[in-house]
């Protein structure tokens, strides 16, 4: 079972978080298929937020085909991510750390690095050449 | 439709000072609404008048589609927690309960008992030595032991350390998961709303100066930043809500259905504290204009 947290200076929608934290315990390993979500009580009863916010994000999780959610009884994880991309992550993540020493080195702190990448990430089409 | 609350011109004066004007609301049932703005907006007036512990100086009020207090049945469809959560500090938890069983016909007993086990609160100690959040918890149970369709707390989270504010706020939402109920809270801390609510009453100056769902607030208001200018040039749907200027940069909140196209702005989201600050600062900044051009004129 997973626990969420809510980051409140993070500019991001509580419901927005709910859904990054299912989908990233799913990459991590963290949740497997087959798993079930706290129940939207236990987690309003954990971090003190709007039922709704849980319920929306759970149905959007639903609707992406990663959870089902079973009448009375709660909500389960039925897919996870495609696991090849566990090998990638590996390599991608090195030549990342690479790139970091470049920048460490030429001098870029840490916000520069961050605004670098995340506009970098923001305004790169999106197209994957296949 | 049935509305939680609904208001038209609703209006309160004390002698020659209106504690709230102009009140136009049409809040549905199933959300969880923050009423906010500073002290002495008229958050108070506002709830009281809805629960019949004040009648209108102008317009009209309905809650749950019947006027406040036109009968009891009427009044145990709703449970108010009023502003410090009082409680009756020389009796027992125990007879807080058996008051609640004997005044409230729909009373759930079972459920004011698993609460205070679960809160681990004795029945036998007597109210006056409960902490501020125990106090908070007890009122709660007591409001919401009476089965109500609709809760309304009076800032009930002002007077609570973090923890129990957290607390408390949790144990509402737990309520709320598990019961059909509306919830109307007034607070004058953003802080934590945004969390739990999602529609959202900003009142200031009296008036009401926004209101509808946090969602549909969040994404209709922009801050615009740009290079210093008059902002005569916003497209004539945008509502300014306040606008700053330095020597070199203009800052304006605009709230606006349409996106903002024009490309010399840059324009960013607002958080929810933001947007609720910006009415505030608005209504302020009327307030003060008001008092400088009546020092002025005499």
């Amino acid at each position: 079972m997973i626990e969420f947290r809510l980051n409140g200076n993070s500019g991001v929608s509580p419901y927005q978080q709910i859904v990054q934290q299912v989908k990233s315990a799913l990459r991590l390993g963290r949740l497997r298929i087959g798993d079930q979500l706290p129940t939207v009580k236990d987690v309003v009863g954990n971090i003190a937020i709007n039922p709704n916010t849980v319920l929306k994000a759970y149905r959007e999780l639903e609707h992406e085909g990663l959870v089902a959610a079973r009448p009375g009884i709660g909500t389960f994880v039925v897919n996870s991510f495609d696991d090849t991309t566990y090998a990638a992550q590996r390599t991608l993540r090195r030549s990342l750390e690479v790139w970091l020493e470049k920048a460490r080195r030429a001098g870029l702190d840490d916000e520069s690095i961050e605004a670098l990448f995340v506009d970098t990430f923001l305004f790169t089409p999106k197209e994957v050449a296949r | 439709m049935i509305f939680a609350l609904q208001a038209t011109d609703l209006g309160k004066r004390y002698g020659r000072k209106w504690a709230l004007s102009n009140c136009t609301l049409d809040i549905p049932t199933g959300h969880v609404v923050g009423l906010v703005g500073p002290n002495g907006a008229g958050k108070t007036t506002l709830l009281h008048l809805a629960v019949g512990l004040l009648t209108p100086s102008t317009g009209a009020i309905n809650v749950l589609g019947e006027g406040p207090a036109t009968s009891a049945e009427q009044l145990g469809r709703i449970g108010f927690v009023a502003q410090n959560t009082p409680v009756y500090e020389s009796l027992s938890i125990e007879t807080h309960l058996k008051m609640g069983a004997a005044l409230n016909p729909k009373w759930d007993s079972q459920l004011a008992h698993r609460r205070l086990h679960d809160l681990g609160l004795d029945p036998s100690q007597r109210a006056g030595a409960l902490s501020g959040g125990q106090r908070a918890q007890l009122a709660l149970t007591l409001a919401i032991a009476k089965r109500p369709s609709l809760l309304l707390l009076d800032e009930p989270v002002a007077a609570l350390d973090p923890l129990a504010r957290r607390e408390f706020l949790a144990t509402l939402m737990e309520v709320v998961a598990e019961n059909d109920v509306s919830v109307i809270l007034s607070s004058h801390v953003v802080a934590d709303l945004d969390r739990v609510c999602d529609y959202l009453v900003v009142l200031a100056a009296a008036r009401v100066q926004a209101n509808g769902e946090i969602e549909d607030l969040l994404n209709s208001h922009h801050r615009l930043v740009g290079s210093r200018r008059e902002v005569d040039s916003l497209p004539p749907s945008a509502h300014i809500v306040e606008v700053s200027h330095t020597e070199r940069q203009t800052t304006v909140v605009v709230a606006s259905e349409d996106p903002i196209l024009d490309p010399t702005w840059s324009v960013e989201p607002l958080t929810l504290e933001d947007l609720v600050l910006a009415y505030m600062a608005q209504a302020e900044e009327q307030r003060r204009e008001l008092v400088r051009t009546k020092v002025g004129e005499s």
